[in-house]
C-alpha cells in the first residue's frame, strides 16, 4: 500500500501462511465445509453464475427492443426472456446476493463470532439454494415460462403454456434457503457477539443484516404458501385464483405482495447497510446519526410489511383500502431520507477517498435518490392510475434494484475483495468500471420513466414507432452497462493470481473483519476479542500493519 | 396522434390535465431534492478531498437531533401535502356522473370488444363524443386485463368474475392510443387499439354509419326468451322465480335476513352462481350459466332487465 511507502516503511505485506483458502484444497473439503466464510464463496460464485443468466435474458429484452416491431424474438420467446430475467435475478441473485456472500463472510467477522450460530443449516441453506436454482436452470432448459416473475393468476394457474410449476417449485424451495439464512442470522446475532459488543456498538451492516433477516424469516413462508396454491389450483385445478373455479383472482396479489413488497427490503437494507460501511471508512469519519441510521432500518422493515396494496390501486382494491396503503407507503420515505441526509453528513469535513467502493456509494446515494423519489409518484394513488404498469414503473423498480441494490453488492466487492482475497484489485480498471456502470445505467433507464410517462406499458414485445428514439437510448445504455459489467469480472479474477498484496487493513478502516489476516484464517479470532470502542471510532491514525512470519496470525493490530 | 418524438404525453380529457398538475409538482420537489443531495454530494467530496494518505477527518460528529427532526419533518411534510392532493384525485376520479353515457367493455385474449349504448359493437376501436360524461363498465372473458388509455391518463383492471368501472370526460378531438396494460400471455402486445374523440355530430354519423344493429336492451330481451329465463321470471302469481320488472337498483331482501340493492354485479352474479343470495320466499332451484353465457350477452341481459318498467300490484 501506498501508506506503508509514504511513512518509508520498507517492510512488504505477505499473504499468511495458512488461511481459510490454503487450509485444504479438496472439492469435498468445501462442498462439506462448515465454514462461513467458505459458504460466502460458494453464494458469490453461484450467484455470479445466475447474474449471467440474468443478465443474458436482460441483453436479449434490450435488443428486441431496439425496433419497435418483432424481429429477433417471438411473442411468447419475448415473453419468456423478460419472465425469466426477472425470477433469476430477483430469487436468485438480488435476493441472495448481500446477504448470503457478505453477510455470511463479512457478518461474523464483524461481530467477532467464530462462525454463524448453526453452520450446518448455513451449508444446507446453499444446497437448497442450488436445488431450487436446479429447478430454475431446468425451466429454463425446457423453454421457459411466461407468466411474468409476478406469477399472476388466473393467467398463471390456468391459461398459460410454459414450466409454471417447475418455475414455482424454483423460487419455492429457494425460499426455505431464504428462511434459515435469516434465521442463522437472527441467532448469530443475538447470540454470538463479542463481548462488549452492544446492539448500539454494532457495525450498520449488521443492523442492516438483522433488519433483512427479520423480513426474511416473517415474509418469506408466505410466498411459499401462496405459490402452493397457485400449483394446486393449475395441478389439481382446484379453485382457488380462478373465478371460472370459484377462486378470487385478486386474492393472489394481495397474497403475492405481503411478501413480493417487503422482498424489495431485502434486497436494498443490505445494500444501505454496506453503504454505510464505506461512507464511514472513506470518510474516517463516524457516520453521522447512527443510532438514526439503525433505526431507519428497522423501521423501513417493520413499515415494508403494510405497504403491499399500493400494487393494486387499480387492480380491484377497495378504495379506502388503498387510501391506507398509500399513506404507509409515504411514511417509508421518511426513513429512506434520513439515511440519504445523514451520509450526506458523514461526507461533510470527512477525509474522502476516490477508491471503487467509495465511488459505487456516491453512486448508490444519487441512484437511490431517484429510485425513491420516483418511487413516491407510484405511492400517489391519483398518479398511479396513469402510470402503473407502465416503463415508469420498470425504470423505478431498476433505479431501486440496480442503482441502488447492485451498486450497493458492486461496493460491497471492491471494499471487502482484499479481506476475501488478500490481494488488491487494479485501481485504475475499478473506477474506469465504476464511471462505465453509472453512465450505462443511467442512459439505460432514465429515458424509460418518459417512455413509461408517455404511456408505453411494461412487456410490451412490439410497440408505437414513436417511443423509438427513447428505446434505443435505453438498448444503448445497456450496452455500455454491460461491458461495465464485464470488466470487474476479468480484473477480479485477474487480481487473484497478481493483485498486490493488500495486508490486513489495506483501507485502514476500523472494524472487527480488518484486525484480522487478508484472507482470515480458517478459524477466526483465536483470541476472542473485546470491544471497547463505539463503532467507526476514526480520529486517530490507522495503520496497515505488516505481519512478520513468525508472528501467530488473527491476533493483528 | 402524435407520430413524433415527444417528452411528454397528450392531455385529452379533464383528469389528464389535474393528473399532470400533481405531476409536475413532484417532479419540481424531486428536482429541487435532487438538485440539493447532488450539489451538496459535490461540494463534499471535492471540498473534503483526502490530500494525504495520512490526512484524517475534519471532525468526528456523533450527530444533530435538530438536524435529524428537520429533515425528518421536512419530507413527511411535503408528502402528507402529496398524498392528501393524490388521493382527492382518485376518490374523485372514481365518482361516476350521473347520466354518462354507458359503454360496456369485454377484454379477452388478445383483443378488445366495445358495446355503445345504442348497441354499436366495435373491436380494437372505442368511438367517443367529445365533452361528454362517458362510464365504462369493463368484465374479462379469460385472464386479468387492463384498459389503459394514456392520453386520458386513465387506467382499470379488467378483471374475470367481477365488474370493474371507470370514467372520462375527453376534451380533446383526435385519435389516441388504448393499450393493454396488465400482461395477458402471448399477444398482450398487440391488445392494442385507437380511441377516437369525435365532435357530437360526428360522432352521431358514426353511430348511424355503423351497421345497424339490435340494441343491448334488444339483444337481452331476445335471450330473455331464447334461454328460457322467461319461464320462471315471468309476472305471473306464483312464478318459480322472482319478477324482473323494475328491480334494477332497488332493494331487496334475501333468505337469511340480508337486504341488498340490484345492481349489474349483482345481476352477474345471479345469472353466474344463482345459489349464492336467493330472493327470499323463493327456492333455490335456478340452474348456474356459467360458461353458457358470454360476458357481453350478460351486459345484454343486464340492459334489458334495466329496461323493464315498474309494474306495480302484480306481484
Amino acid at each position: 500500500m501506498s501508506t506503508i511507502e509514504s511513512n518509508g516503511v520498507v517492510a512488504e505485506h505477505k499473504i499468511p501462511r495458512s488461511h481459510y483458502l490454503n487450509a485444504t484444497y479438496t472439492v469435498k473439503s468445501w462442498l462439506f465445509t462448515m465454514d462461513h466464510k467458505r459458504v460466502g464463496i460458494l453464494y458469490l460464485l453461484s450467484i455470479s453464475f445466475f447474474f449471467l443468466i440474468g443478465g443474458t435474458f436482460a441483453s436479449l429484452i434490450r435488443l428486441e427492443l431496439a425496433t419497435p416491431q418483432a424481429d429477433l424474438l417471438e411473442a411468447d420467446q419475448y415473453n419468456t426472456a423478460f419472465t425469466m430475467h426477472g425470477i433469476v435475478m430477483i430469487f436468485f441473485f438480488l435476493i441472495p446476493s448481500i446477504p448470503a456472500v457478505f453477510g455470511n463472510f463479512i457478518m461474523p467477522l464483524m461481530i467477532g463470532a467464530k462462525d454463524v450460530a448453526f453452520p450446518k443449516l448455513n451449508l444446507a441453506s446453499w444446497y437448497l439454494f442450488i436445488f431450487g436454482g436446479t429447478f430454475g436452470i431446468l425451466t429454463t432448459l425446457l423453454g421457459g415460462v411466461d407468466t411474468g416473475w409476478t406469477f399472476y393468476t388466473p393467467f398463471s394457474s390456468t391459461y398459460s403454456n410454459g414450466n409454471v410449476i417447475l418455475a414455482g417449485m424454483a423460487a419455492f424451495i429457494a425460499g426455505f434457503s431464504s428462511i434459515l439464512t435469516g434465521l442463522n442470522f437472527m441467532v448469530t446475532i443475538h447470540k454470538m457477539r463479542a463481548p462488549g459488543l452492544t446492539w448500539f456498538k454494532m457495525p450498520l451492516f449488521v443492523w442492516g443484516m438483522y433488519s433483512t433477516s427479520l423480513i426474511m424469516v416473517l415474509g418469506t413462508p408466505v410466498i411459499a404458501i401462496t405459490l402452493v396454491l397457485m400449483m394446486v389450483e393449475r395441478g389439481l385445478h382446484i379453485g382457488i385464483f380462478d373465478p371460472s373455479l370459484g377462486g378470487d383472482p385478486v386474492l393472489f396479489q394481495h397474497l403475492f405482495w405481503f411478501y413480493s413488497h417487503p422482498a424489495v427490503y431485502i434486497m436494498i437494507l443490505p445494500g444501505m447497510g454496506v453503504i454505510s460501511e464505506v461512507i464511514g471508512a472513506f470518510c474516517r469519519k463516524r457516520v453521522f446519526g447512527y443510532e438514526f441510521i439503525a433505526m431507519s432500518s428497522v423501521s423501513i422493515a417493520v413499515l415494508g410489511f403494510f405497504v403491499w396494496g399500493h400494487h393494486l390501486f387499480v387492480s380491484g382494491q377497495s378504495i379506502y383500502a388503498g387510501m391506507v396503503f398509500s399513506f404507509i407507503t409515504m411514511l417509508v420515505a421518511v426513513p429512506s431520507a434520513i439515511k440519504i441526509f445523514n451520509w450526506m453528513a458523514t461526507i461533510y469535513q470527512g477525509s474522502v477517498s476516490y477508491d471503487a467502493p467509495m465511488l459505487y456509494a456516491l453512486a448508490f446515494i444519487g441512484l437511490f435518490s431517484v429510485g425513491g423519489l420516483t418511487g413516491v409518484f407510484l405511492a400517489l394513488m391519483g398518479l398511479d392510475i396513469h402510470m402503473h404498469d407502465t416503463y415508469f414503473v420498470v425504470a423505478h423498480f431498476h433505479y431501486v434494484m440496480v442503482g441502488g441494490a447492485v451498486t450497493a453488492f458492486m461496493a460491497a466487492v471492491h471494499f471487502w475483495w482484499p479481506k476475501i482475497t488478500g490481494r488488491m484489485y487494479p485501481e485504475g480498471w475499478s473506477r474506469l468500471a465504476a464511471f462505465m456502470i453509472f453512465a450505462g445505467f443511467n442512459l439505460t433507464f432514465f429515458p424509460q420513466f418518459i417512455v413509461g410517462y408517455l404511456g408505453m406499458p411494461r412487456r410490451y414485445h412490439v410497440y408505437p414507432e414513436e417511443w423509438q428514439l427513447l428505446n434505443v437510448m435505453s438498448s444503448a445504455g445497456a450496452t455500455v452497462l454491460a461491458v461495465g459489467f464485464v470488466i470487474p469480472a476479468i480484473y477480479l479474477l485477474w487480481s487473484m493470481k497478481n493483485g498486490k498484496i493488500a495486508g490486513p487493513n489495506p483501507w485502514r478502516a476500523v472494524g472487527l473483519e480488518w484486525t484480522l489476516s487478508s484472507p482470515p484464517p480458517e478459524h477466526n479470532f483465536p483470541i476472542t476479542p473485546i470491544v471497547e470502542d463505539e463503532p467507526y471510532s476514526y480520529g486517530q491514525i490507522i495503520e496497515n500493519p505488516v505481519i512478520e512470519e513468525d508472528e501467530e496470525v488473527g491476533v493483528v493490530g | 396522434m402524435n407520430q413524433e418524438f415527444q417528452l411528454h404525453p397528450e392531455i385529452a380529457s379533464t383528469f389528464a390535465y389535474e393528473v399532470d398538475l400533481l405531476y409536475f409538482f413532484v417532479v419540481a420537489v424531486s428536482v429541487i431534492f435532487m438538485a440539493l443531495i447532488c450539489i451538496l454530494i459535490y461540494i463534499f467530496a471535492v471540498k473534503y478531498r483526502r490530500r494525504t494518505p495520512d490526512q484524517q477527518a475534519e471532525a468526528q460528529t456523533h450527530g444533530n437531533l435538530l438536524l435529524e427532526i428537520v429533515w425528518s419533518a421536512i419530507p413527511l411534510a411535503l408528502m402528507m401535502i402529496m398524498f392528501v392532493w393524490g388521493t382527492y384525485l382518485f376518490f374523485r376520479v372514481n365518482q361516476i356522473p350521473e347520466g354518462a353515457m354507458e359503454f360496456y367493455v369485454v377484454g379477452k385474449q388478445w383483443m378488445w370488444h366495445v358495446q355503445h349504448p345504442t348497441g354499436q359493437r366495435e373491436i380494437n376501436e372505442l368511438h367517443v363524443p367529445i365533452n361528454t360524461h362517458v362510464k365504462m363498465t369493463m368484465a374479462s372473458e379469460d385472464v386479468i386485463h387492463s384498459f389503459f388509455i394514456p392520453a386520458f391518463r386513465i387506467k382499470n383492471d379488467v378483471i374475470p368474475g367481477r365488474y370493474t368501472a371507470m370514467t372520462f370526460e375527453a376534451t380533446k378531438t383526435g385519435k389516441y392510443h388504448l393499450f393493454c396494460a396488465e400482461y395477458c400471455g402471448t399477444d398482450h402486445s398487440r391488445m392494442i387499439g385507437s380511441v377516437y374523440v369525435m365532435e357530437p355530430e360526428d360522432y352521431q354519423n358514426w353511430l348511424s354509419g355503423g351497421v345497424s344493429d339490435e340494441t343491448p336492451e334488444e339483444a337481452g330481451a331476445r335471450l330473455f326468451s331464447q334461454m328460457n329465463c322467461v319461464t320462471c321470471h315471468s309476472d305471473q302469481a306464483g312464478a318459480r322465480g322472482p319478477s324482473l320488472n323494475g328491480i334494477f337498483g332497488t332493494e331487496e331482501s334475501m333468505v337469511g335476513g340480508d337486504r341488498i340493492v340490484v345492481d349489474e354485479a349483482y345481476i352477474r352474479e345471479s345469472i353466474i352462481n344463482p345459489r349464492a343470495k336467493i330472493v327470499s320466499g323463493y327456492q333455490s332451484i335456478m340452474p348456474t350459466y356459467q360458461g353458457q353465457v358470454t360476458e357481453t350477452n350478460i351486459f345484454n341481459l343486464i340492459s334489458y332487465i334495466k329496461s323493464l318498467p315498474s309494474t306495480e300490484g302484480t306481484q
